[in-house]
């Protein structure tokens, strides 16, 4: 059994709906709504959906850059949402983050040294000297080359970009690394150099990563488990082989079949879903999926499943696999 | 021979900046049967986005500019058409939808008035009829109570809703040609599927020409019949999809393929192409991919190679399979 680096319990997070002159909560945008996972040591973790689906909001609320409402993240064996500001910042060395628009998320008046080094300053690490050797190091990692040190952001290209991204958040040697989104904004050519260099990176430091992506080809390449989430909750999680060859969730397989793919000869027997994700402000009662499920039955109108195991290692939150069928009391 | 529906012959369209002539697109030769779907492939700055907008005369003037070259609609040459000219055939039998739906429609008209308009501009019909027919417009491509949503504004609708109504907008006067410049980028995957079941449906029930632009390999496998593969502003191949596919000639072609993660088979180290995009300008010398491709040669470097037949149908520009060709003379 390998061991697990982050623990994630019941994370909620909602955001109030603000209306009327006292500006009262009128309801909620639940962005993360309930959401429990683990996240082995080593191992690539993929969060996907859809746009909306607060695969982004879960990423941010792990490292704390957003508040969560509830819930416990244990980062070794600590629970992280109880500490200070102070000690979180501290406990950031561990926790890094590399975000998908290359362009907005690099300062562009800081030159790349600058940029690389300030991470290793914020956290007083090392003096000026080893600190520009640091540098040099990342640099090289990277693939960047020495000239480029003392270039601004907007000299380059957008996978160099990326690649000054991946640098700053490796510069404090962390244990994990949340990767939103950081190849969608990319090439496809370009999109495979980033794509190899974070899995020599992660073979060469032993990092684990949390890889937010909607691109689900992506997510089979780099991924080892996969949580697949539909309007703030996870409805499925498993090894990344199971998910591909046997999705069980109606959502998951709708997704997997909508997938275009680059074989002209392949025809998939296609799910097209009707309609659209409904609001966040507004999700159904009972399943989130029920209003666009091909195999709605009425208990996913009144009771909201839990994520049960429904095959070792593969757990699924559907009423389709309920042991027993349930009850439901009509109010 | 079917007479192509539109024919474009070494099109030259080029930007004049501060920093000099930008060689946007550099000699593209490209043709789209009638009742077929070409796709255009290629990544940012390749120039598929202009040689879309060369054709309806939409390349922002200045700083660009067609400099030379011819665009045959149904046999007539285009390029030297006035403006006016020009709006007759915009949006009435050649039309466009954009990646961007928000951008593309106007925020302050009702998504009614905009298709309205275009009707009554280009059919001439009574402002009730003209109505009668948005409406079942946006019917047709699935548009949930479309009496009521003709009445609202773009902001009030989802992106996916958006990239229906440009479509229902632009076959609302049944286009012989359609241009879809990425249409399904800004969208999620299941409403991608939506879209492109509905563009689809429009090629095969109503045989409207289809050019489609994406960078995507796996809508163009899933949509096209024939494919352009464009590179620093010049089609490096093109074929059936199935040549493009199976049997790519060119190393960029070849090197694009192979970078693609799939999920039909499993690889452990994905294939990249090494370096950048070059930056377009008149002064490049060679092949434009000679600086990032695994097989080059002296020529190369040298002097730029033809699109030339290889199979039927099937073109490639590059000197490996020039000098077989001169081999087997």
């Amino acid at each position: 059994m390998s061991e697990s680096l982050l623990e994630v319990k019941n994370l909620k997070k909602y955001y109030p709906i603000n209306k009327g002159f006292f500006n009262r909560a009128q309801g909620f945008v639940k962005a993360v709504d309930d959401i429990s996972f683990s996240v082995n040591k080593g191992e690539t973790f993929g969060l996907v959906g859809e746009s909306g689906c607060g695969k982004s909001t879960t990423g941010r609320a792990l490292l704390r850059l957003i508040e969560p409402t509830a819930g416990e993240i244990w980062f070794e064996e600590q629970d992280i949402t109880k500490l200070s500001m102070e000690e979180m910042r501290k406990r950031r060395r561990e926790m890094q983050i590399v975000f998908q628009d290359p362009y907005s998320s690099l300062d562009p008046r800081n030159t790349v040294q600058r940029i690389l080094e300030e991470p290793m300053i914020v956290h007083g690490v090392g003096n000026a000297k080893e600190r520009r050797a640091a540098v040099k190091r990342l640099a090289d990692v990277v693939g960047l080359a020495k000239a480029h040190l003392q270039r601004y952001p907007h000299q380059f290209s957008g996978g160099q970009r990326q690649r000054i991204g991946i640098a700053r958040a490796l510069a404090l040697q962390p244990k994990l690394i949340v990767a939103d989104e950081p190849v969608s904004a990319l090439d496809v050519s370009i999109q495979s150099q980033v794509i190899n260099l974070m899995q020599d990176l992660q073979r060469e430091f032993g990092l684990t990563y949390i890889f937010i992506a909607h691109d689900l080809s992506v997510v089979k390449h780099i991924c080892d488990r996969v949580a697949v989430m539909y309007l703030g909750r996870i409805v499925e999680i498993t090894d990344k082989n199971k998910l591909y060859a046997q999705p069980m969730h109606p959502y998951t397989q709708a997704l997997l079949s909508a997938v275009p793919e680059p074989n002209p000869d392949i025809r998939k027997e296609r799910i097209i879903l009707q309609g659209e994700v409904p609001s966040p402000a507004n999700a159904p009662i009972g399943c989130a999926f029920n209003t666009r499920c091909p195999k709605v039955m009425d208990v996913c109108r009144n009771v909201r499943p839990p994520l049960l195991e429904t095959d070792s290692g593969h757990l699924t939150a559907c009423h389709l696999y309920d042991k027993e069928p349930i009850i439901t009391r009509l109010a | 021979m079917i007479q192509p529906i539109l024919k474009i012959e070494d099109l030259h369209t080029h930007f004049f900046t501060d920093r000099g002539e930008v060689p946007a697109v550099d000699g593209v030769d490209l043709y789209v049967n009638p009742g077929e779907v070409l796709g255009i492939v290629g990544e940012s700055g390749c120039g598929k986005s202009v040689t879309s907008l060369s054709i309806l005369k939409l390349v922002p003037n200045p700083p660009g500019k067609i400099v030379s070259g011819n665009i045959y609609f149904k046999g007539r040459d285009i390029v030297p058409l006035k403006e006016k000219e020009m709006r007759k055939i915009r949006g009435d039998a050649v039309s466009m939808i954009f990646q961007e739906p928000m951008t593309s429609l106007n925020p302050l008209f009702t998504v009614g008035q905009q298709i309205i308009e275009t009707v009554r501009l280009h059919r001439g019909l009574s402002k009730k009829q003209a109505r009668e027919h948005a409406t079942e417009m946006l019917r047709k491509v699935g548009i949930p109570r479309p009496e009521a949503i003709i009445d609202e504004y773009p902001h009030q609708l989802s992106g996916g809703m958006r990239q229906r109504v440009m479509i229902a907008m632009s076959i609302s006067c049944s286009p012989e040609l359609l241009i879809a410049d990425e249409p399904t980028t800004a969208l999620d995957v299941t409403i991608q599927a939506q879209i492109l079941d509905l563009i689809r449906r429009l090629n095969e029930e109503q045989g409207t020409a289809v050019m489609l632009i994406t960078h995507d390999l796996g809508v163009v496998a899933e949509m096209c019949h024939r494919v352009a593969v464009m590179y620093a502003g010049k089609v490096v191949e093109e074929g059936s999809v199935h040549d493009i596919f199976h049997n790519p000639l060119h190393p960029y072609t070849r090197g694009l393929i192979e970078s693609v993660p799939r999920m039909d088979e499993t690889r452990e180290r994905l294939y990249s192409i090494p370096g950048n995009v070059p930056i377009l300008s008149n002064d490049l010398k060679g092949c434009r991919f000679a600086p990032r491709c695994p097989n080059v040669m002296d020529i190369c470097q040298q002097s730029i190679p033809q699109l030339t037949l290889q199979e039927k149908s099937h073109s490639c520009r590059c000197w490996l399979h020039e000098s077989q060709q001169e081999d087997a003379v």
